[in-house]
């Protein structure tokens, strides 16, 4: 039994460390202001100068000031941890035979345990070295109980630790920055109001979710995002394709929301009937619960994970869900909804890392699944003319990356890559959008071209961002990627394969790689270059779009300088520095609940393989479109949907593949005409027949059989037995009435004999009694 | 000291009193006889008291007479009204809650 468990289940409230900041123990602000706002604009956003707008803005703007206090506050408490630790470390080194150290200091009775360690020791050795019994735990865990049922304590609270901190600054971040967007974006809907409200919601939820302790509020907070994302993707649902696409969002993550509440029963019942996630992660890393059941609970939580974070083949709502409005498809992308199943395995790891054998494995379900995403979904996005959809298809491709990096063991690569991407995501959705506003269309084909020259700032900061997502570079981009591609063991050659060598795994890595650099230079060029093929002349965007696109570019570029590698310009790979990998340091969990896993060790080669693969890709697109297709253009005198078409049309083979492309490789085909159209149609016949000749006749039969009784009912028990008794009981209170009313004559002396008279018999039976 | 006289004399005024309110037809005459009646308590009150040489007796009988007041001014009252309505203070015909 956990020191730390004690703890929790002898105060209702507790936290995992003595003293926190306050911005740590009090973070349920954050979620709160949001959802407050949701109310606020629900209400009174209609009556409000700016229809609710601004309220949303300071609600989130107030959150993302005090997520800054709080990473800030986490980054100290982080370090002092640290301190904390190494300092008493000594005291107990030095006076090991002395005092008897007081039990109310967490630190301290978590320090009792590593007694005598070498005083070098750092936190990795000392959660590893540390005992069975307790480690130290940095994670700041607030709990309340909420009910007790059939002994069952439902605790809720927050859990605040690195990755949660860091969804704090993302979400927050991201969503003021689309709020202020969506100002201008949105401005004159008809359901402005109605739209502010909501993504106040949908941030709100998301926070919560990042914040949560148990995996009740989990699921709460889950299905509150998918609900969001449901009103939002339909938020224009006048048209048919919109609320379809809503629907089907919201239908397939049904799907996976089935695995969902599978996993957290698994989880509930193996773990002893607890819903707290760091009870069930510590009783899952200290091996007390069955490897069937971590297995099961994880394979459930996949299917969740495959349709909450698009991945192949529950990835089909995806790209419709471009159906929404532009900011909330950034806000979608880049920092709620999808990542929500990213940062669920990341919240439940032990599960994952226990369930499929993680370490040490060269394969695993997880892993399969992101790099099989990785690819497909590259191919998907050369296809779509539609620049939403290639975008989206690019989100689940690097989903892909974020899940395959979780399924080979780099958790923190993992999450550097979530951090990463979302801002240069949320950048390209918001770039697109700027574009689309402009030409009122989101078909690079036929409406745009030639955007370079009308909008400069767009395209700026759409081409950097675009850099960041091929992984280029110095691009924040590169090094999330690399450390996912170093995470998959590498080579095995220089670099140290720390949890098992996914070799399969890295190569989809690679030619992902090289897909997203070719499918993006090919929007590149379909939007910003060659001739203009819209309508009108489009023009610049105003600062309420352009701002928020410069903010997130200078992110794109500088996100990545966190996390340097160990071994990065200076010290030796094993050993990093001070200011390298500050970002997994950050975030990753020092405690218990947290699988010990190990990190691989970059190596040269490989960046620089990695590099040359991500260079390909674009140079081979480059010449094709910037070079050829742009040169027959110019000879031709023809627009780019006047050309005649290359490969597809002469090669049967590249035909072939293309169609394929283009049918999304028959899934929804597969979904809509095979799957629903079987239960609407042989099985809805069957079901019909079974309905009217047999359960109808049971229920028929029923019926007749009811009234039979009940007219047997009527005439003998009611009208004979009950009525009877009523009537016999009126006619009876009428003839004592009767009877009596003889005695009340009115007359006040006669009153007065029959009560001396009484008093005379009563005297008398007295005196003879007594 | 002799209980038995006061007993025998308040039985005997008990007696005329409650004959009084059973028979009388007047009003004035019945209510007399209640006073009667109370009177003959009275005077059992004071005999058991001064038999016990107890003043309580003494006490209960000054509050039987506070009561009985009171008692006469509401019952007069309410002949005085009884006459004004139907001119006439004859309990016989005072029967209207006949049932």
């Amino acid at each position: 039994m956990s020191l730390l468990t004690l703890a929790v289940e002898a105060v209702p409230e507790v936290s995992f460390t003595s003293e926190a900041n306050w911005f740590l123990e009090n973070v349920w602000i954050i979620p709160l202001l949001p959802a407050l706002s949701f109310l606020g604009i629900l209400f009174f956003g209609k009556r409000m100068p700016k229809g609710g707008a601004e309220l949303g803005i300071a609600a989130i703007g107030a959150a993302f000031i005090l997520a800054i206090l709080t990473n800030v506050a986490w980054l100290d408490h982080r370090d002092n941890f640290d301190g904390v630790a190494e300092s008493k470390l000594h005291g107990v080194v030095e006076d090991s035979h002395g005092e008897d150290h007081g039990d109310e200091d967490d630190h301290a009775s978590a320090i009792l345990n590593v007694d005598g360690v070498a005083e070098d020791v750092t936190l990795t050795a000392l959660a590893e070295e540390g005992g069975e019994e307790s480690h130290p735990a940095v994670a700041v865990l607030k709990q309340r109980e909420w009910l007790v049922n059939g002994g069952v304590s439902f605790l809720v609270g927050t859990l605040l630790d690195g990755p949660s901190v860091i969804m704090l600054f993302v979400v927050t971040m991201i969503s003021l920055l689309v709020h202020i967007y969506s100002t201008d974006y949105v401005s004159g809907d008809r359901r402005y109001t109605h739209y502010f409200a909501f993504l106040s919601l949908f941030s709100a939820s998301m926070l919560f979710f990042v914040l949560s302790s148990s995996t009740l509020q989990l699921i709460a907070a889950w299905e509150l995002v998918g609900v969001c994302s449901f009103a939002l993707i339909g938020h224009w649902w006048e048209e048919k394709p919109n609320s379809d696409a809503a629907l089907k969002a919201f239908l397939t993550n049904r799907v996976g929301d089935i695995g969902l509440l599978v996993g957290m029963i698994i989880l509930f019942f193996s773990a002893g009937g607890t819903f707290d996630i760091t009870t069930i992660n510590e009783k899952v890393v200290a091996g007390e619960i069955s490897q069937t059941a971590v297995t099961w609970a994880a394979i459930s939580l996949t299917a969740a994970v495959m349709s909450k974070s698009g991945q192949f083949i529950l990835h089909t709502w995806l790209p419709d869900a471009m159906a929404g409005p532009t900011p909330v498809s950034a806000l979608i992308h880049a920092a709620t909804m999808v990542v929500a199943g990213v940062f669920m395995i990341a919240r439940l790891y032990p599960v994952f890392w226990q369930g499929y054998a993680i370490s040490g494995s060269s394969i695993n379900g997880l892993a399969i699944i992101g790099a099989v995403t990785v690819v497909f979904a590259g191919l998907l996005a050369f296809v779509q003319n539609d620049i939403k959809k290639v975008l989206a298809y690019s989100t689940v491709s690097q989903l892909g990356y974020m899940v395959m990096a979780l399924g080979v063991g780099a958790w923190t690569a993992a999450i550097f890559h979530l951090f990463t991407h979302a801002f240069f995501k949320a950048g390209l959705f918001l770039g697109s959008g700027s574009v689309a506003h402009s030409v009122h269309s989101f078909d690079m084909k036929k409406d745009m071209g030639g955007m370079k020259e009308f909008m400069p700032t767009t395209y700026k900061t759409f081409i950097i961002c675009s850099i960041a997502l091929m992984g280029i570079f110095p691009t924040s981009g590169f090094w999330s990627k690399d450390e996912i591609l170093v995470g998959t063991g590498g080579f095995g050659v220089g670099a140290e394969a720390a949890n098992g060598s996914y070799h399969l795994m890295l190569v989809m890595g690679l030619v992902g790689a090289a897909l997203t650099g070719a499918y993006m230079t090919r929007a590149i060029y379909l939007t910003f270059f060659g001739e203009f093929r819209g309508h009108g002349t489009p023009h610049e965007s105003g600062p309420r779009i352009t701002i928020p696109l410069i903010i997130l570019s200078v992110f794109a570029i500088g996100a990545g300088f966190l996390n340097f590698p160990p071994g990065f310009l200076t010290g030796s790979a094993k050993e990093p520095s001070a200011w390298q990998e500050r970002f997994g340091h950050f975030v990753e969990p020092a405690a218990a609940y947290f699988p010990a896993i190990s990190h691989s060790v970059p190596s040269w080669g490989l960046a620089i393989v990695a590099s040359v693969v991500g260079l390909v890709g674009p140079a081979l697109a480059y010449f094709y479109y910037f070079v050829k297709v742009d040169g027959l253009a110019k000879e031709t005198g023809e627009k780019l949907t006047g050309l005649p078409n290359g490969l597809t049309t002469t090669n049967g083979l590249a035909r072939t593949g293309h169609q394929v492309l283009v049918n999304k490789y028959y899934l929804d085909w597969l979904y809509q005409g095979v799957i629903v159209a079987a239960v609407k149609g042989p099985i809805a016949k069957a079901a019909y027949w079974f309905n009217q000749n047999v359960l109808d006749e049971v229920v028929n039969t029923a019926g007749r059989s009811s009234v039979r009784a009940g007219q047997f009912v009527y005439k003998n028990i009611d009208q004979a037995v009950i009525d009877g008794a009523v009537n016999g009981s009126g006619q009876l209170s009428t003839n004592s009435g009767q009877g009596l009313r003889k005695v009340q004559t009115g007359k006040v002396q006669q009153y007065a004999a029959i009560l001396f008279a009484g008093a005379t018999i009563l005297a008398g039976i007295f005196i003879v009694l007594v | 000291m002799m209980l038995n006289q006061f007993l025998l004399l308040a039985a005997a005024l008990f007696c005329i009193g409650v004959y009084g309110v059973l028979t009388r037809r007047n009003g004035v005459l019945v209510l007399m006889s209640v006073e009667l009646i109370l009177n003959a308590v009275n005077i059992n009150l004071v005999a058991f008291g001064a038999f016990q040489d107890n003043v309580m007796g003494d006490v209960f009988a000054v509050f039987v007479i506070a009561v009985a007041a009171a008692e006469v001014g509401v019952g007069l009252a309410m002949v005085l009204l009884m006459y004004r309505n139907r001119k006439s203070i004859d309990f016989t015909e005072v029967d209207m809650l006949k049932g």
